[in-house]
Parts: C-alpha cells; sequence; structure tokens
C-alpha cells in the first residue's frame, strides 16, 4: 500500500497550485451562459496550460500532453480544493470526442474535436427511443440512403440539451434486414436540419432537463458517418462504457455527506440539534461508513489504471448501481432529518441549500434509471462479473 | 501510488490460503467444531505459516509484519471458518504486550505455545452484575463472553482501561465456558475473586489500539467469509436446476448474487484502507476501524442471509455446511461492540457527539 504520488508529482502541483493561485479570478461567475464569452475564454486557457483536453493531440485542439493518470488526479484534486471551475463538460465533450479520436476519420476529426473541446460547439446524444430503453438494439428510427444523403425518419428521447446543442451524434437502423446489434449506424448531423422537432420533457424535479427529438424526412449527407454501415452498435457500446463510471464520484457523494453534517450541526428540532439525536446520527454513521467504502473503492480503481497487475473487472462495474443508489439514500436522508422542513421547495422561504436535497434525491433516481438501469447493471455484475447465464433470448432476430 | 496488496502480502495469502484449503477443509472444521479435536492443533500447523508470530518483532522469533498483513490471514481465517485464536492471542494480545516490551511473552506467543484470550467486554458494555475492579495486582468481578475458552492466560480491561495479563489457572480464577452459535471459536465467562494478575498497560490508548484491531479483524474475517459464502451461493446455482434451467439463469437469483457482489466488493477497499491506516495514518485509525468493523456487520449479515436462500432448502440444512459461515459473521458482529455501539463510537471521535 503506497498512496503517495512520489516527488516527481510534487513539482507538478506546486505548478497546478500557481496557475490557480495567479489565475483564479477569471473563472466564469456562477451560472454563467455556455456560450458567454467568460466561459469561452477560461476554457481556452485551461487548454492551453493543459488543464482540460490534457491528452488531446495539438492538431485537434488539445494540449498534446502524454496520457498520466496521476497528473490528471493531481489537477482534478487541485481544482476541486481551490473551488475552481475545471471547465466545460457534456456529451460532445466526455462521450464524442472519444470516439472521433479512435473511429472518426481525419475530416472528422479537423472538422469536430476542437470546435467541440473549445465549447464552440454544443452536442446532444440521440440514442433512447420511446420503445429502445434498456433494449437500446431495438431502437427504430431509421436512415434510409437516398443518393447523397440519410433521410432520417423516428423519435428520440432524453435527449439532454438538445435545445441548445448544435450538433447531434445519433443512432438510427440503417439495415433494417440485418441482426438488430449489427443494422445500426452512427450519424452526425446539423440540429438546424429541416424536419427537427424538439420538444423539453418536463421531469419530477420540476425542470426539463432532457427533451424528445423527433424527425421528420431529415436529410443528412452520406459522409456523416462514424464507422461503417452497421458498425454503430460498437461506437455507442465504447461510449456507454466510459458514461457509466462518471455518474456518481464519491468525491461529490463525501461532499455531500459533509453538507448534511452542516445541516445536522445547525438545524434543531424541538430545541435539539438534529446531530444529538441517536436514531438520525445512527443513520448518518452508516451512509459514512459506506461512502468511505466507495472512496477507497475509488482508490483502488485509480491504482488498477497505474498497475495493471491488479485485477478490478468486478470492482468497476459496482460502481454505477452503488454510486448512485447511495447518493439518491444520501439526499433523501437530509430531507429526512429536517423533517417537513425538507419539503420546502423552489419559492419557499424555508427551503435550505437552495432546495439541492430535494432536487438531487430526485435527480438521482434519473441517473439510477438512467445510463443502464440498477436492474441492468444488476444483469452485466451478475453475467459477466459472476459467469452466470444469460437470460434466454425471447423473440430474438 | 498503489492502492492494494502488496506482492509479499499476495503471496501470504495465497500460501495460508493452500495450506487451509488442503489442512482445514470444512470436514475438519465440523469435528474441531464438534469438540473432537482440539482447535490448539490447527494453531500448532499454523506456526509453521508464522501465523501466530506474524505482528511479533523480529528479534524476538516473530515474522514483525503490520496491521495490513494480519488483514490479510484474518480474511483468509474468515474464508475458511478456520477455528484459531488469531485475533486474539496474535493481534488483540500482541499489540499490548508489544508496547509493554514483554518480550518473554511475546517470544511463546510466536511459537504457539502461549495463548492470551481477550477479557474486553465489561469496557465496551458493562453488563448489570459484571465488571472488573482492581486493588493492587489483583482483579475481582466477572467478565462475560471473553475471547477464547482454552486460552492459557486473559488480558482483562479494568473500568479505567487498563490492561491486566491473567493466568486462567492461576488462584482466584473461575472460568465458565459460554456456548455460541458460532462453533468454530470459542467464548468464556471469567470470574475472579482477588486473582492475581499483572499489569500491562495504564495508558487507555494502548487498549483502544487494541480494541481497533480486533475489530477490524472481525471485519477482514466476515470479508473473507461473505466473500465464501457469495462464492458457494454463485456455484450452487450454476448446479441446482429446477423447471428444466439451472436456477442461475433466473433473474430473480441472479440479482441476489449481484446486489451481494455490489455490496461486498467496496468493503474489500475499506479493510484494506483501515489496515493501511493503523500501520501508517494514526489519525485514522480508530475511525477507519469502527466503521469497517460496523459495515462488514451490516453487509455479512445480509449476504450470510441471502447467499442461505440461494441455496433453497439446502441452506438450511447441516449438509452443506453453510451455516458455519452464517454464524461466524453472526459472532463477528455482536463480539466487541454492536454496530450500533461501534458507530456511536465513530461519531464520537468525530466530535458530533
Amino acid at each position: 500500500m503506497d498512496l503517495s504520488y512520489g516527488p516527481k508529482y510534487s513539482q507538478f502541483r506546486d505548478e497546478v497550485r500557481e496557475f490557480l493561485t495567479t489565475h483564479k479570478h477569471l473563472q466564469p461567475p456562477p451560472k454563467s451562459e455556455q456560450r458567454s464569452e467568460a466561459v469561452l475564454a477560461w476554457q481556452r486557457l485551461l487548454i492551453e496550460h493543459g488543464y482540460h483536453s490534457r491528452t488531446i493531440p495539438q492538431q485537434y485542439g488539445g494540449f498534446g500532453a502524454e496520457p498520466d493518470i496521476i497528473k490528471s488526479r493531481i489537477i482534478a484534486e487541485e481544482f476541486s480544493a481551490a473551488r475552481v471551475s475545471t471547465g466545460l463538460g457534456g456529451q460532445g465533450i466526455s462521450m464524442l470526442v472519444p470516439v472521433l479520436l479512435e473511429m472518426g476519420t481525419q475530416e472528422q476529426k479537423q472538422q469536430f474535436v476542437s470546435a467541440t473541446i473549445h465549447g464552440e460547439m454544443v452536442w446532444c446524444q440521440g440514442y433512447s427511443e420511446p420503445g429502445a430503453g434498456s433494449d437500446l438494439a431495438a431502437l427504430s428510427t431509421k436512415a434510409v440512403l437516398d443518393g447523397d444523403e440519410w433521410v432520417i425518419n423516428g423519435q428520440k428521447i432524453w435527449t439532454s440539451t438538445a435545445q441548445i446543442a448544435d450538433w447531434i451524434f445519433c443512432l438510427v437502423r440503417t439495415e433494417p434486414e440485418a441482426p438488430k446489434h449489427q443494422g445500426i449506424s452512427f450519424l452526425l448531423f446539423d440540429m438546424n436540419t429541416p424536419g427537427i422537432e424538439i420538444r423539453p420533457l418536463v421531469d419530477m424535479t420540476g425542470n426539463a432537463n432532457f427533451n424528445e427529438v423527433f424527425f421528420t424526412d431529415v436529410r443528412v449527407p452520406k459522409h456523416q458517418i462514424v464507422g461503417e454501415r452497421g458498425q454503430g452498435w460498437m461506437v455507442a457500446n465504447a461510449i456507454l462504457g466510459h458514461e457509466r463510471g462518471s455518474l456518481a464520484p464519491p468525491d461529490a457523494a463525501r461532499s455531500r455527506l459533509n453538507g448534511v453534517i452542516q445541516l445536522m450541526q445547525s438545524e434543531t428540532i424541538s430545541g435539539e440539534k438534529l446531530i444529538d439525536n441517536p436514531i438520525f446520527r445512527d443513520r448518518l454513521m452508516k451512509l459514512q461508513g459506506r461512502v468511505l467504502a466507495m472512496q477507497y473503492h475509488d482508490m483502488r480503481l485509480l491504482s488498477a489504471r497505474i498497475n495493471k497487475n491488479q485485477d478490478v473487472k468486478l470492482a468497476k462495474m459496482i460502481v454505477k448501481l452503488i454510486g448512485t443508489e447511495l447518493r439518491h439514500e444520501l439526499e433523501g436522508f437530509a430531507i429526512d432529518v429536517m423533517g417537513e422542513i425538507g419539503l420546502a421547495y423552489e419559492d419557499n422561504p424555508y427551503v435550505r441549500n437552495g432546495g439541492s436535497w430535494q432536487y438531487s434525491y430526485m435527480y438521482y433516481l434519473g441517473l439510477i434509471i438512467g445510463g443502464g438501469t440498477s436492474q441492468i447493471q444488476k444483469n452485466i455484475i451478475a453475467e459477466r462479473g459472476l459467469g452466470m447465464p444469460k437470460e434466454p433470448k425471447v423473440g430474438a432476430r | 501510488m498503489e492502492f492494494g496488496l502488496s506482492e509479499e502480502q499476495i503471496l501470504l495469502q495465497d500460501s495460508v490460503n493452500r495450506y487451509l484449503t488442503e489442512q482445514v477443509p470444512l470436514d475438519r472444521v465440523r469435528g474441531i467444531a464438534a469438540g473432537e479435536e482440539p482447535d490448539s492443533a490447527v494453531w500448532a500447523e499454523l506456526t509453521e505459516l508464522g501465523i501466530p508470530a506474524l505482528l511479533v518483532p523480529e528479534h524476538l522469533g516473530g515474522v514483525g509484519l503490520g496491521l495490513l498483513d494480519a488483514v490479510v490471514v484474518a480474511e483468509v481465517l474468515g474464508r475458511h471458518v478456520t477455528p484459531a485464536p488469531f485475533s486474539t492471542t496474535a493481534v488483540m494480545a500482541a499489540l499490548p504486550l508489544i508496547d509493554a516490551g514483554m518480550e518473554e511473552e511475546l517470544a511463546s506467543i510466536a511459537t504457539g505455545e502461549l495463548r492470551i484470550g481477550i477479557a474486553f467486554g465489561e469496557t465496551i458494555g458493562a453488563r448489570a452484575d459484571a465488571g472488573i475492579t482492581t486493588n493492587g495486582d489483583t482483579l475481582s468481578g466477572k467478565c462475560l463472553f471473553a475471547l477464547d475458552g482454552f486460552a492459557d492466560c486473559y488480558l482483562v480491561a479494568a473500568a479505567d482501561k487498563s490492561i491486566y495479563l491473567v493466568r486462567a489457572d492461576a488462584s482466584g480464577v473461575t472460568r465458565n465456558t459460554l456456548t455460541t452459535i458460532d462453533k468454530t471459536r470459542t467464548t468464556c465467562e471469567l470470574l475472579f475473586d482477588s486473582a492475581q494478575a499483572k499489569q500491562v498497560s495504564s495508558d487507555s490508548t494502548v487498549y483502544e489500539r487494541a480494541l481497533d484491531a480486533g475489530r477490524l479483524m472481525q471485519a477482514a474475517d466476515t470479508l473473507g467469509a461473505a466473500q465464501a459464502m457469495l462464492d458457494r451461493a454463485v456455484d450452487y446455482s450454476l448446479q441446482r436446476e429446477q423447471f428444466n434451467r439451472v436456477i442461475g439463469s433466473f433473474q430473480a437469483v441472479k440479482h441476489l448474487c449481484a446486489d451481494m457482489a455490489a455490496d461486498l466488493e467496496p468493503c474489500r477497499s475499506l479493510v484494506w484502507y483501515a489496515g493501511h491506516a493503523m500501520d501508517a495514518v494514526p489519525e485514522e485509525a480508530t475511525l477507519l476501524a469502527c466503521h469497517a468493523k460496523a459495515h462488514l456487520s451490516e453487509v455479512g449479515q445480509t449476504i450470510a442471509k441471502t447467499a442461505t436462500e440461494v441455496h433453497g432448502g439446502m441452506g438450511f440444512t447441516d449438509l452443506l455446511g453453510l451455516h458455519y459461515w452464517f454464524k461466524r459473521i453472526g459472532a463477528n458482529r455482536q463480539l466487541l461492540g454492536s454496530p450500533e455501539q461501534v458507530r456511536e463510537h465513530a461519531a464520537r471521535i468525530q466530535g458530533l457527539i
């Protein structure tokens, strides 16, 4: 067990701290518009210094460093400790760019990577459909080749950021006769193309975090495909795996846990501090034990990325399931300790922490379902982690 | 940066695992649990692997290893439900004796000749008619659920958390075996009537560290035992057929197994880190030992139940012997402080009480 990063990294940490001290004042104010100049300038500055898009080649607008997991970790740690914005995220940056770098053509990389990481081009993801949720490969939005264009008809759902996105990366069925996993293609197209209609989908939090997107005879140039015809499922799986690990980071859980502790130390009911209630305190300690376990679990996974001999196959599979369930429970616990105040929401003058406990309690229920439901995660753990048989296929094509 | 076991620790794990697989299989555990063979035979054999000597300094004939190494051993012992006084003699007793520089006793622990039980129960939570009082170097009173019914000596904690070493055969000491559900390890009641004892420590931090280590060993033991139950449940589900299918192909059964794996996997990291903290991050050691004990108690209890259910009716019988693991996990939960008590302690040391 060696938890130090070693002396050669202490200089790097100093450099990051130095950057933060001298540039912190330039970070965009909270709740800035995604396309405001303040956000874009901060993004450029981060990339220029290697604190965003660190390993993306310079020819595609990145910093071009060799991958170094510990340096990335140090950057994350220092930005978090200084409470400084780590720059833009979103599905274009976190999901599409890695795919393009791996499977895109030279032209696609030139056209999209730099603009995406610099925040000049915002993407949305067109995967799920009303009839294709857990069984994503059953998707039926179809694209038919007509001359040099794909003609797309169908509907997507759970499309976050569709209302602000410039482009969409989208799974469509192009080979209706092929087995379902081999009939899908991965297309890229402009959200301003005629025939696209976006309807906001209001969810239980009261916000429209997602949209429905309808396609009616949307015409897309033939070359705007990633990979070959029928390879879309392979491409989609590569990035879904990437998404699952990042839905519920343990550091955020720890920070929320500390938030509950502060709440319990300051709030009183009938003159008694919430922290002095032994039942609440026991529940708090139970959650703390679980949060700590996930935090060290995360260190184990980080370590396995550096030390390739460590076997974490099963350990990786449980992160989305446990991370999202734990977070939902943690947010719900904060609501419980507050009693009726825990119900307060939106403009209620008694609302605590801006209503974030209720909001996140609901939002994390969404994450338990989204990105592969807890039940799908359990199938994966049982089948790929424990070697148990797959369900017999019913009506498989 | 490396979070995990070292090559040496993996070798240690493998060698103990191989030995127990071959030499102390379930049939032998059954015999020891039934009193047909003394558990001292296993303990004597484990001296060849350096297990009793694990924490004893090298100049006293020991191996001189740390608490993370002890975690590794405890996990394997739990996996095989091995009847052995490891967490008591080799860990909870060795630590205070090292602090006190009691070299003769440590050398005897290392050779496997000296077994020291632990009588901390009344300091952790005194019963109505029990408790230990001291008068100079003599002990009086009663301690329930002292760990190890066959020890030569006991480390006894008095109300002020000072620790005394007393011989089991000293005059004024009466030992009564206390039967529990867990037959792989033994407990007893100790009655003292002005029994002659030797003070090992008057420093409460020595007592606390021994207790932390004991709780951590229970967590590691439960980790191993729960992993064994999960492995058995998965194996059984792939053999047992009903409705013309192996039951492991039913989603209901798969999800029970996935839940067990998902709950258990982060426990490994928690227990490892708690061991590392005892060796290298003393300011976090007590908090981590408490959380390891409490969290593994909860996860262990759920897995003990779920793995038994996956086995269906066979899980409930004595034939498969699954209940040895079920009961071992149950004992690790109750002894040295219930999970609720331990979490209360975790809250206290963080200033939340």
